[in-house]
């Protein structure tokens, strides 16, 4: 297989479970799954169907208690602790819900802060760093500290910080929840933006029919398995 | 991420943390600001105590036995075992001299007498007054700044003359040289033959304000408790111990003590003054070492109480950085900065206030805090950062990240 057709992500009968004491709680139930490079896939399901066990997984913040994970041809599992470190810095942005920006740094510091992990040297970043918030509208406010911001503007930084180590996978785990429609629209404007450019596999779980119908792709979990998956055309 | 971008990340991360909780950070530094003084000052006084102890007792001379009545160290020995001591005579000293033939410098002494000393209108008491032959100017190391010391002639013919110490002349001849002149001992004249160069204090008393006397003449004049004490150089140190022995022997012989019989008088010599002062101010060094110790080990559990606090406040962002990729080191390192940084600034308030004490401290011993000792200070603050960072550290580093940004 060459770079081209080789999928960017391949899971294979994933299995995740927390043994709670009493009781085994089976978040996933044997997951495959297969994304190529450029895909813009939405994943939905109800409540605890494991939809944010799933992402964590893809984003390599937990390991599946059994199952294959390869991810740009390697196997995750196998990973020590570091690699996986390495692996979340360079391949994977990640944005979430509650934006987890940290308060007391700058807009421009929480877009560095990857980068300082990347070992980048401090006028590169900043050079990349303003770039990145000037793409996503916020060239005005890179001095700002998140409680200076919208909770719209704080998901926009948010979007920055996981696009600046260009990352193979955009992972985002209900990014519109905590916004109301018209800047949640706004938001999912920006996603669509990031897809049409090419350069971005996005993988975002929602619970609206309406984002996720802007994906290419639906993928429908229910109690730990994958209902449907399906292409979707958006309107 | 290399180590050194880590580690200057950290610090800089770190002290955002600290200066977010300035007054939190300062009260848990308490007990480390109390052990930094305690060690600082403790090493101050330790410090001073024996470089004036030993600048002092260097001049007794590594190499000079003192025979005296009784031992130096005796206070420690029951009072009735000293009681019936005779008293050693000058004409002891003379049959010992005798025994011993001349292959060391021997100087029988009287000391420790306070007299008079006046000149024309001029009168100083409190002088120390000290008998000898001519043999202890070069047991003692004398240096004149005029004049000469007392021959064996002088002191066989009881001369009358005398040999001034530096505070004597500076109080007695403000203008003129006191060679030559009469002075009156106690109302008794004598004529000044030379003078000593300045000579500073032992243990705690000026070898300055002293007036030498030829022995005999000394005896003659003012004493009522004739108690002569011996003064032995001995030039090859390596045959102390056999050379104890056959002093020990002599004297025997000359205080005619019957075999089994114990010694009743005392060979003294500088290192056993030396192991005393070793043993005291080890005593000291402990006590103060236990209370530097207690007060950082509480200073550290206090740190460690608010790292653990520190830690999980901010459990939330520990996940976001694991999540963006910061390794486990790079948190380990994160915590174990702040620690270290508390303890550090903790160590500095500790040093000012060691620093603004010390002149209570110089008071009493001559000393000052030295570079050494701050360092000191301040690298015992950063091990207790290190040590009580650690586990906090250590917990932060190894949190699961999903479990960590979960928490609220
Ligand atoms: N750390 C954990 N310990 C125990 N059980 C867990 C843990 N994390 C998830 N679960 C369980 O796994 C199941 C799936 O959880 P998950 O968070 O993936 O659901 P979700 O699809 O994201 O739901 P939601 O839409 O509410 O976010 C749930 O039943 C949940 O209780
Ligand atoms: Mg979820």
């Amino acid at each position: 297989m060459t770079a081209e057709t080789q999928p960017l992500i391949k899971i294979e009968s994933v299995y995740k479970s927390y043994d709670m004491g009493a009781e085994i709680v089976h978040a996933l139930r044997g997951i495959n799954l297969t994304i190529t490079r450029g895909e813009y896939v939405a994943i939905m399901g109800p409540s605890g169907s494991g939809k944010s066990t799933l992402m964590n997984i893809l984003g390599c913040l937990d390991t599946p208690t059994s199952g294959s994970f390869i991810l740009n041809g390697k196997q995750v599992s196998e990973m020590d602790d570091n690699e996986l470190a390495d692996i979340r810095n360079q391949e994977i942005g990640f944005v979430f819900q509650t934006f987890n920006l940290l308060p007391r740094s700058t807009s421009l510091r929480n877009v560095e802060l990857p980068m300082i992990y990347a070992g980048i040297d401090a006028e590169e970043r900043r050079q990349i760093a303003k770039q990145a918030l000037i793409s996503v509208g916020l060239g005005e406010r890179i001095n700002h500290k998140p409680n200076e911001l919208s909770g719209g503007q704080c998901q926009r930084v948010a979007i920055a910080r996981a696009l600046v180590n260009n990352p193979s996978i955009l992972l985002a785990d209900e990014p519109t929840g905590n916004l109301d429609t018209p800047t949640g629209d706004e938001i999912m404007l920006l996603f669509d933006k990031l897809h049409a450019s090419g350069r971005n596999t996005i993988i975002l779980v929602t619970h609206e029919e309406d984002i996720a119908q802007r994906a290419r792709r639906i993928v429908r979990i229910r109690d730990g398995l994958i209902a449907s998956d399906e292409s979707n055309i958006p309107k | 991420m290399k180590l050194h971008q880590e580690i200057s990340q950290s610090f800089f991360i770190s002290l955002d943390a600290i200066y977010a909780n300035k007054m939190r950070a300062v009260l848990t530094t308490l007990g480390i600001i109390i052990g930094v003084v305690t060690v600082s000052l403790m090493n101050m006084a330790i410090d001073g105590v024996s470089n004036s102890f030993i600048r002092s007792i260097s001049v007794l001379g590594s190499d000079t036995l003192y025979i005296e009545k009784n031992g130096w160290l005796d206070f420690q020995l029951e009072w009735w075992k000293r009681r019936g001591r005779r008293d050693i005579t000058l004409r002891q000293s003379r049959k010992f001299m005798e025994l011993m033939g001349n292959q060391f410098l021997i100087s029988p002494y009287v000391s420790h007498q306070i007299c008079t000393v006046e000149y024309n209108s001029e009168k100083i008491s409190g002088v120390f007054m000290e008998g000898a032959i001519a043999e202890s100017a070069v047991i003692n190391n004398f240096e004149f700044s005029q004049g000469r010391f007392y021959d064996n002639n002088e002191v066989e013919g009881e001369r009358p003359v005398c040999i001034l110490g530096n505070d004597t002349v500076e109080a007695l001849f403000k203008h003129e040289s006191p060679i030559g002149k009469r002075v009156k001992i106690n109302g008794i004249n004598y004529e000044v033959i030379g003078t000593l160069k300045e000579r500073g204090t032992f243990m705690g008393f000026s070898m300055d304000n002293v007036i030498y006397l030829p022995i005999t003449r000394m005896l003659n004049d003012f004493a009522r408790h004739p108690n002569v004490g011996i003064s032995v150089q001995i030039k090859d140190l390596t045959q102390v111990d056999e050379l104890t022995e056959e002093i020990r022997g002599a004297m025997r012989r000359v205080r005619q003590i019957p075999p089994g019989e114990p010694d009743d008088f005392a060979i003294n010599k500088q290192e056993v003054l030396l192991n005393t002062f070793n043993r005291v101010s080890g005593v000291i060094a402990s006590v103060g070492l236990f209370i530097t110790a207690l007060s950082l080990f509480v200073g550290g559990i206090g740190v460690m109480n608010i790292m653990f606090v520190s830690v999980s406040e901010r459990t939330k962002e520990i996940g976001l950085r694991k999540a963006i990729g910061a390794r486990r080191r790079t948190i380990l390192l994160q915590f174990l900065s702040e620690s270290i940084l508390i303890c550090l600034i903790g160590g500095c308030i500790g040093i000012l206030i060691a620093c603004s004490l010390s002149p209570i401290v110089n008071h009493y011993i001559p000393a000052s805090i030295s570079i050494k000792t701050i360092l000191f200070a301040l690298v015992i603050a950063a091990f207790v950062g290190v040590i009580s960072g650690y586990i906090p550290a250590w917990k932060a580093a190894s949190m699961n990240p999903v479990d960590a940004l979960r928490k609220e």
